[in-house]
């Protein structure tokens, strides 16, 4: 599938001498959902603002749908619809009025049916009179996706978009992302909540102190990096884990009634059939077995601490 | 040339406008009518005429300036200062328009607004001192050239300024003082020479001038040389605002 934002070696060195992002290569394939995982101050706001016109880079280049941004800002930016992190709305508009501006903003000509429906599927239809000042924190947030869809756009960037908002909302918002996914609209999103991109995304990927450590499908992600865990209920607690146990990796429980046995699933030998016998010559009885792929976070904590 | 974005900009623009108007509007006119009642009736009674002008209607053009130069910064300076403060410029810096386009559209929307403003002054003067518009076309010219210079320069100062303090600092410490000393209620000619020469520095002393001399016919300084005073700080203007769109100053970092 031809890639519909490429963005290849770039860098950018803030005035202070803070270098935000190292060399970064990223390819975004058409129509999917990619999430940016990382932690605060990883440079994912930086990037995102680079594509999309707000903040200059120092070296590198981006194409959008074969459009530079910079040589072609007008096509590259028309194709994009930006959610930012922050609520920033000028608060003393209506609704409809700042969904409407931002339409012409890109050059859109008017079409009040459409906006009409972006208004309706986000549940803002009855507000349109509103001023953006009285709506609730959650209702500025789908105003801002408002805005964002207002144009059309091919590539919605959401960053952040579930920050400090409630479940019921954050649902509603996974079913637009998956509605505008199926519509062929490519989704890029940053977030905190593993389970987000857990739930969400085709593809993660995990920026660290300006770089790209990883990008790769979500399934085989979790295929490779995830880690199983065996969990055991024991039949009578052990006060310590015996001796002859001592090489595997066993943890127990602070009742004694547990045994949790953590291995590498792509392992040739992964030490479970091993490990049942010696339990069974050494008299462990057990009477549940469980076993847990390991989950995004634990993979994502993971790759951000081996980093140096 | 993304003419749907500029519309966009200018209509919303014009729509806060109209929102404020309490404050765009109706102020100015409520300040321009104590003016004549302290300039026009207290002075005036003893000022009876200037360069065989009566002195209410001499007042008339600085006022009109005096509105149009404050109005004009404070108006294109506050409107780009906002979304910078807000945080919702990100909307514009992601949008697919060009700085002329954002300029046109943003000095465009302020310019409208004090022309409209002037012309309301321009109407309640009347009703105080009878007028006289010895050339109305030129009457026309200065004003939409110096609210457009103002404009622009109102522009320069919301992307230079970083609080609302900074924003407020150049029109009440330079443009109200320049404009008081520029002839708005006097005839620079009445100063001593010393006075005269030190005022002659003062840029709005020209604006002031050639405005005045679109009305009466009479002028402190030659009509050519305010023009072309006027036209030297609209370039400068545009210059300076070229230079921030050609390396983002204080818009993209």
């Amino acid at each position: 599938m031809p890639s519909i934002l490429s963005i290849s070696g770039v860098s950018k060195t803030y005035a202070t001498g803070f270098a935000a992002l190292k060399e970064v290569n990223l390819d975004i394939q058409r129509g999917e959902i990619f999430a940016l995982l990382g932690p605060n101050g990883a440079g994912k706001t930086t990037l995102i603002s680079i594509v999309c016109g707000i903040v200059n880079r120092s070296s590198g280049t981006v194409t959008v749908d074969g459009h530079d941004i910079n040589g072609d800002y007008r096509a590259a930016r028309g194709l994009i619809g930006l959610v930012p992190q922050e609520l920033t709305i000028d608060a003393f508009e209506s609704v409809w009025a700042t969904v409407n501006y931002s339409r012409g903003l890109f050059g859109r000509p008017a079409n009040p049916a459409f906006v009409e429906k972006v208004l309706r599927d986000l549940s803002l239809w009855d507000k349109k009179d509103a001023k953006a000042i009285t709506l609730s924190g959650g209702m500025k947030r789908r105003l801002m996706i408002a805005k964002a869809l207002s144009h059309e756009p091919r590539i919605l960037f959401l960053d952040e978009p579930t920050a400090g908002v409630d479940v019921e909302l954050r649902q509603d918002m996974w079913a637009m992302v998956r509605r505008l996914r199926e519509d062929g609209v490519t989704i890029i999103l940053t977030t905190h909540y593993i389970e987000e991109a857990e739930a969400m995304a085709d593809r993660v990927g995990v920026i660290n102190r300006g770089e790209i450590i990883l990008v790769e499908n979500k399934a085989e992600l979790m295929r490779k990096l995830g880690r199983k865990r065996l969990v055991l209920e024991l039949r009578s607690p052990l006060t310590a884990i015996p001796e002859a146990f001592s090489h595997y990796a066993l943890e127990l429980s602070p009742d004694g009634g547990q045994l949790t046995y953590t291995y590498d699933n792509q392992a040739e030998r992964p030490g479970v059939a091993s490990l049942m016998r010696d339990l069974e010559a050494g008299g462990i009885q057990f009477r549940d077995i469980d076993t847990k792929n390991s989950s995004l976070e634990e993979i994502f904590v993971n790759l951000v601490r081996r980093e140096p | 040339m993304n003419l749907r974005a500029v519309w966009a900009i200018y209509r919303m623009e014009m729509a806060r406008a109209f929102r404020t108007v309490l404050q765009s509007i109706v102020s100015p006119v409520i300040s321009t009518s104590l003016y004549f009642v302290v300039f026009g009736s207290a002075i005036g009674s003893r000022i009876t005429e200037i360069d065989g002008i009566s002195y209410g209607a001499f007042i008339v053009p600085g006022l009109i300036m005096l509105s149009l130069l404050t109005q004009s910064i404070s108006n294109a300076s506050f409107a780009i200062y906002f979304p910078k403060f807000v945080g919702s410029i990100y909307e514009l810096l992601s949008a697919p328009v060009s700085y002329l386009e954002i300029v046109i559209a943003y000095v465009g929307g302020a310019a409208t607004k004090s022309i409209i403003l002037g012309l309301i002054i321009l109407a309640t003067a009347s009703l105080f001192v009878p007028l006289t518009i010895l050339h109305p076309l030129w009457m026309i010219a200065f004003l939409v050239l110096t609210a457009v210079t103002f404009s622009l320069f109102g522009f320069i100062i919301g992307i230079w300024a970083k609080s609302f303090e900074q924003l407020q600092l150049v029109p009440l410490l330079i443009i109200t003082p320049l404009t008081f000393l520029g002839g708005s209620f006097y005839s620079i000619n009445m100063l001593p020479s010393i006075w005269r020469t030190v005022t002659l520095f003062n840029p709005v002393v020209y604006l002031i001038s050639g405005f005045r001399w679109s009305f009466y016919g009479k002028s402190d300084v030659s009509v050519g040389i305010s023009l072309g005073m006027t036209v030297v700080f609209l370039a400068v203007c545009i210059a300076i605002v070229a230079w921030i769109f050609k390396t983002g100053y204080r818009l993209r970092n």
